[in-house]
């Protein structure tokens, strides 16, 4: 990622080195207002601090992850004004980006650490072995990514988790969590995390999140998760284009019948869009252009914890996860011997009390009283 | 902390495993030792066949003699309403035809989720009056026992909890979803061992009864 010569120059400075019209900037501005869900008069605002704004020193930190958060992020087909908000930012450490190796990389993230202390911010995705695991399950320039995490963490000015696996353990932390993996808000305690999760996350989403960094200098609104709100307060669901047909009870029931085709509800496919919580229905992916469920395909879920545990891809929300069938087998077995245990026991009383029957004749009863 | 979603997870995972297993228990208990007591043996010469009749009053018993319509009409009428609304909302509707298929390894045809929805608002208004009823009829006052109430509130909860979750009135979702599928279990686990096992032996005993009359050979 090219990071322009002059540290210390404005983002404004650099997005005009870069081409970028005022009318582009503004439109961005803009348009980042309203996606935060901020009153369109914040645009000058936003425009204003952004324009001022020096490039934050950011160090990327990538565990145990697959770099398809970086692909998400850095993918773009043309260059946008949030690509260049990406290239100004100074991203003085990306060990799958940058050109240094060995010890001038971890050379670099010791100088962005003393030369930004308290004031940088740490970028993590993927999850890392936690302190009770195996810290040789993921290490980097022989650093476990505990250490790692531990000694970045210790001056920044706050962390953005980016990935599901960052934000939550993701795919690492899936059942039997074989390296230990705990997500980083397990780790950091005292500094603000905020989580992108998503798997990857939108592109947007972390651009908004810095630009409101930048911009107000504070970190977004977040939600239970620690995911801001502006782009996580919303379920796939509430704002899917298919929803009219889940209110109308029209499914597509397998991949090529006639419902699939008509582009209904893929509920009965398994979409696990009423429980996930994420921008996609909204902002859609590659710039616009589809996202999953336009594509065909049911929502994973990906931006919720534990979504590889919860339950199969392709079967339908309400379902149970686990094997009921076995539970239900033996149950019932349980359940007819000991109804039939207990038949034969009150068959045995009432033959037992049968046999011990003693008649009486109505003079016996009255020599008695 | 546990989160809502670790919740949903618990709700559809260990939770509903062990009510199923506990319902499963449960009613095959009942059941099975009802059938293995069997009934005293008839030594009269038999009239009829019982299979017939048995399930003829098992049909026949769906409608209510004429007596109890005109002394109890809103018994009657209520009564069948939310009834059928229960089952057509546990039946009918698509995520729970889902469930079904998956854990039993049948499924059939659902309803449209709008009709299932006014279906269940109904069954809730009848429930409540049912409940009203029940509080200000002084003779089902004085007949009402704590189980009573007791499963009135599981049965009213499942209802209640569904059409919240379905109209995502709770936030988060998760937390929705989770406690009616909660109050589902509590209702699987209660069904067993109170009144609510009148959902298989009220056929039992139809059965039984309308077997009787047709060895006797009267009309069942």
């Amino acid at each position: 990622m090219a990071v322009p010569n002059n540290p210390r120059k404005t983002l404004g400075e650099s997005l005009r080195q870069h081409g970028v019209s005022r009318r582009g900037f503004l439109k961005f501005c803009a348009a980042t207002a309203s996606m935060m869900a901020l009153p369109p008069s914040m645009a000058p605002a936003i425009a204003a601090a952004l324009e001022k704004a020096r490039r934050p020193s950011v160090i990327w930190l990538s565990f145990q992850e697959c770099t398809g958060c970086t692909e998400s992020l850095t993918r773009s087909f043309s260059p946008t004004v949030e690509n260049l908000i990406f290239d100004v930012i100074s991203l003085d450490y990306h060990h799958t980006l940058q050109a240094a190796a060995g010890d001038a990389a971890e050379l670099a993230r010791e100088q962005a650490m003393h030369d930004n202390d308290g004031e940088y911010l740490v970028v993590v995705d993927g999850s890392l072995p936690g302190p009770d695991a195996n810290p040789g399950y993921s290490t980097i320039a022989g650093i476990s990514n505990l250490q790692m995490l531990q000694e970045t963490v210790a001056g920044a000015a706050a962390v953005v988790a980016v990935g599901t696996c960052a934000a939550f353990g993701g795919l690492p932390k899936a059942d039997p969590n074989p390296s230990g993996a705990v997500a980083v808000t397990d780790i950091v305690k005292d500094k603000p995390v905020i989580n992108v999760s998503g798997c990857p996350p939108v592109p947007m989403v972390i651009t908004g999140v810095l630009a409101q960094y930048l911009t107000f200098g504070t970190l977004p609104e977040l939600d239970e998760y620690n995911r801001p709100l502006a782009f996580f307060g919303q379920s796939i669901h509430d704002r899917c284009y298919r929803r009219p047909f889940y209110d109308k009870g029209l499914f597509a029931e397998t991949f090529d019948d006639e419902g699939a085709r008509k582009g209904w509800c893929l509920y009965r496919l398994g979409c696990k869009g009423p429980m996930a919580y994420n921008a996609c229905a909204t902002m859609k992916w590659n710039g616009g252009v589809s996202w999953p469920i336009e594509s065909g395909h049911p929502c994973l879920g990906c931006s919720e914890p534990d979504f590889w545990d919860a339950g199969g891809f392709y079967k339908a929300l309400s379902v149970p996860i686990g094997d009921s069938g076995d539970v239900l087998v033996g149950a019932g077995a349980a359940g007819v011997a000991v109804g039939a245990a207990a038949g034969v026991l009150g068959r045995r009383k009432s033959a037992a009390a049968k046999a011990a029957h003693q008649p009486v004749t109505a003079d016996e009863l009255e020599q008695k009283l | 902390m546990i989160t809502s979603m670790d919740f949903l997870l618990w709700a559809k995972g260990p939770m509903f495993q062990i009510a199923i297993a506990v319902f499963a228990v449960g009613i095959l208990i009942r059941l099975v030792e009802i059938f293995a007591l069997g009934r005293r043996h008839n030594y009269a010469e038999a009239r009829g066949s019982e299979l017939l009749p048995g399930m003829q009053t098992v049909v026949r018993r769906f409608q209510a003699d004429p007596g109890t319509l005109k002394h109890a009409p809103f018994d009657v009428v209520v009564g069948t309403i939310w009834h059928i609304g229960f089952i057509v909302a546990l039946l009918l509707f698509i995520p729970h035809v889902e469930l079904i298929k998956s854990t039993f390894g049948i499924g059939w045809p659902a309803l449209p989720n709008p009709v299932v929805d006014g279906i269940t608002a109904i069954t809730l208004l009848g429930l409540l009056a049912a409940l009203v009823h029940r509080l200000t009829h002084p003779v089902k006052k004085f007949l009402s026992t704590t189980e009573d109430y007791l499963i009135w509130g599981v049965t009213f909860l499942v209802v209640l909890t569904g059409y919240l979750a379905y109209h995502r009135l709770i936030n988060p979702y998760p937390l929705a979803l989770g406690i009616h599928i909660l109050t589902a279990e509590v209702f699987l686990i209660v069904l067993p061992f109170t009144k609510l096992t009148h959902i298989f032996t009220a056929f039992v005993a139809r059965w039984y009864n309308g077997a009787n009359f047709g060895r006797k050979g009267v009309q069942s």
